[in-house]
């Protein structure tokens, strides 16, 4: 029998203290990718709730070093102070860019894209909350099919599927890319760990992180719902090396109306809609197992 | 040591001999011929430094900032649209107080796409909290941009050295390059008063509620108010070292003078050959070259100017519904003084039009002809319209 080590709860690099809502998928993410990284670390945060959660002047609720930075700039600021670092000869520090999917997807693409083609030495996380949660619930480009968002309100949901930031990520042919589950965290760890010790390129973690005020459901089901992502195929657990061996690791096989049926943010769905959407996770996981399998 | 420089290059060997650590820029004309030198030190390893080619001027700020952050000296180099690209990280520089150090050189803003000299880029930036030092020639670039980073680095204030398109970035002129030994003399390696490290971790240009950000502001106002003594003793120290000198602004023959021609950039060498024109006809006249722009040297332009019959100012820039930006400026640093001369604005070289020797002419005789200005500025140089 194989027994999963309990999470460690000792040395955490984060106070007890932060501005997070009840139940954010985004503060449990962190928690999990700072055990995992270690204090040899340094933080690039572009706005998003992170830039909150994080505490104001003259506090922190994190005990590695922060560089807060403009919104479209994580790519670019990480790619600086990592240069900063060489210079100094500190090659033991990883420069982690974290952000959410607006600063990732949306205005921070172009400056992820520049630097992850240089290839600069840095881990990326994205902690995709499925919109632009900082502001109030307005749709970004990962925000899937279907959703119910402030700028997507009544008839008007989204009705356009999510941005594939991985395929896009692995397209660019880094050393590694993968997705991660904060309802997965030994998953999660592990990864945090790889990507740490592979120094030299870029490292990108796409992580799944449950926002209860955004997507309207109670703030005990954070990790619940984290896990019906995975449970459902909408969000498989993966890795992709070198943009082209892909790895994975966890999916299921049940209907995504688990998934939308637990979430205010798609109450809306009508039967037909379900039935489009459990049509594009369904094209969506056989392209990805087209992948593993080649 | 003499050599023949373009004034771009100027600005390339005066980088290299600061012994810059992370440059990041991203090309555009007339910019260009500065970056791809650095490029070159950087590739033959005659600096020793890492050159990030990023993907535009905003992120090419961006990671100046992240580098400047980890506590190295830094520098990049833009002009026009990718200075109107930057403007959102020119705030976050100064507000997170660090020592960058760019070269920004002076061209039209489209449409239609102009490439040539126009001063409305930097000026339009003038609350970014950058100190701007326009210059006038080949060594100027030069000595100003190695001064650039000891200021920066005094005051924990971001440096802009701003000089013309092509009159000056691809003028080829006799410069003398001092030598490695003397320029680390002046310039010693950068001491970070704050930086990113894990054995002291702390969180940079974090959220800043109302509670705070007030004094924040009001800090780095104190950090400008310090630039002038600071500036004074850069050049102070400069002087000992390679004996040149420049001032936040230059009086040529202007104590006698009954009008003052205020001049910039690459005009003020126009200027001092109209001012000997005009003083061996008997004319009253004196420049000064302003210098630095931000901060506004109030004290020095109310002493020189305050004393003048009539001030007259070249704008090549323009302010659209205001005026030329320089003239406001000058009015403004002049109401609350002790004398105020009425100050005539004359907007002319706009894009890349050629400032000459007429022109300064033309505008002088315009001010000595009118009792008072004119409400709006005066347009010299127009195309009659066909
Ligand atoms: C240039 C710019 N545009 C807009 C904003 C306003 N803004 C701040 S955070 C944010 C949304 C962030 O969304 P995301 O990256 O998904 O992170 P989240 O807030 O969801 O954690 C926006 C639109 C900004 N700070 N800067
Ligand atoms: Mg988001």
């Amino acid at each position: 029998m194989t027994v999963t080590p309990p999470i460690r709860q000792t040395g955490d690099l984060m106070y007890p203290g932060h501005v997070g809502c009840p139940g954010c998928g985004a503060v449990i993410a962190m928690k999990f990718a700072l055990q995992a990284l270690g204090e040899k670390t340094m933080l690039v945060i572009p706005a998003c709730c992170w830039a909150i959660i994080a505490g104001p002047h003259p506090q922190t609720a994190l005990k590695i070093p922060v560089l807060h930075t403009a919104f479209a700039t994580a790519g670019a600021a990480a790619s600086g102070l990592r240069a900063a670092l060489d210079r100094r000869g500190d090659v033991e520090t990883v420069v982690t860019a974290w952000a959410g999917d607006g600063g990732t997807f949306d205005i921070g693409f172009q400056s992820l894209s520049g630097a992850v083609e240089r290839n600069e030495d840095f881990l990326y996380v994205c902690y995709d909350n499925e919109a632009y949660m900082n502001t109030g619930v307005q749709r970004s480009s990962a925000t899937p099919f279907g959703t119910r968002t402030t700028t997507t309100p009544g008839k008007g949901w989204k009705a356009t599927r999510k941005k594939n930031i991985v395929e896009v990520l692995a397209a660019h042919r880094i050393p590694y890319a993968a997705t991660a589950s904060i309802a997965y965290p030994d998953d999660m760890m592990r990864k945090f760990r790889t990507a740490r010790n592979l120094k030299g390129g870029s490292r990108f973690i796409h992580v799944y992180a449950t926002c209860p005020t955004g997507w309207r459901v109670p703030s005990d089901m954070t990790i619940a719902v984290a896990r019906l992502a995975v449970q459902t195929n909408i969000f498989p657990l993966y890795e992709v090396a070198d943009g082209v061996r892909y790895t994975l690791n966890e999916s299921g096989d049940r209907p995504v109306t688990d998934y939308l049926e637990a979430q205010g943010r798609f109450k809306h769905l009508g039967e037909a809609d379900c039935s489009a959407i459990q049509a594009m996770v369904d094209e969506d996981w056989h392209l990805l197992m087209r992948k593993i399998d080649g | 040591m003499k050599a023949v420089l373009e004034g771009s290059h100027a600005v390339s060997e005066a980088v290299r001999m600061a012994r810059v650590e992370v440059v990041s820029a991203y090309p555009i004309t007339p910019q260009t011929h500065i970056v791809e030198a650095l490029s070159e030190y950087c590739a033959d390893g005659s600096m020793d430094a890492r050159f990030i080619c990023v993907e535009s001027e905003h992120s090419a700020m961006a990671a100046v900032i992240g580098a400047a952050s980890g506590g190295v000296r830094t520098f990049t180099a833009t002009s026009s649209h990718g200075l109107a690209l930057m403007h959102e990280l020119l705030h976050w520089a100064s507000a997170a107080r660090l020592p960058i150090v760019m070269a920004e050189v002076n061209r039209a803003l489209g449409p239609g796409w102009n490439i040539w000299m126009d001063q409305t880029d930097s000026l339009a930036q003038r609350d970014t909290g950058w100190i701007q030092l326009y210059v006038e020639d080949g060594q100027e670039v030069l000595d100003t941009t190695l001064q650039a980073f000891r200021l920066a680095e005094a005051v924990n204030l971001p440096v802009m050295v701003v000089l013309d398109a092509f009159f000056l970035s691809h003028t080829y002129e006799p410069v003398d390059v001092p030598d490695q030994a003397d320029v680390d003399r002046f310039l010693p390696s950068l001491e970070p008063r704050i930086k990113l490290d894990c054995d002291d971790p702390c969180a940079m240009s974090q959220m800043a509620p109302p509670g705070v950000y007030m004094e924040m502001r009001r800090d780095i106002q104190k950090g400008f108010e310090r630039v002038p003594e600071a500036f004074a003793a850069v050049e102070g120290a400069f002087a000992d070292i390679f004996n040149r000198r420049y001032g936040v602004m230059e009086a040529v023959a202007c104590d006698d003078a009954e009008t003052i021609l205020v001049l910039t950039g690459t005009a003020a060498g126009t200027g001092r050959q109209v001012i000997d024109r005009l003083r061996s006809r008997g004319e009253k006249v004196g420049m000064v070259k302003l210098k630095m722009f931000r901060p506004f040297p109030v004290r020095e332009i109310r002493s020189v100017l305050g004393a003048a019959g009539k001030v007259a100012v070249l704008d090549r820039n323009f302010s659209f519904g205001a005026s030329g930006i320089f003239a406001q400026e000058i009015r403004a640093a002049l109401y609350n003084g002790k004398a105020h001369p009425p100050v005539f604005g004359y907007i002319a070289g706009l894009g890349g039009r050629d400032v000459t020797v007429d022109t300064l002419e033309t505008i002088y005789r315009m001010t000595c002809e009118q009792a008072v200005p004119e409400a709006e500025s005066v347009w010299v140089g127009l195309n009659p319209p066909n």
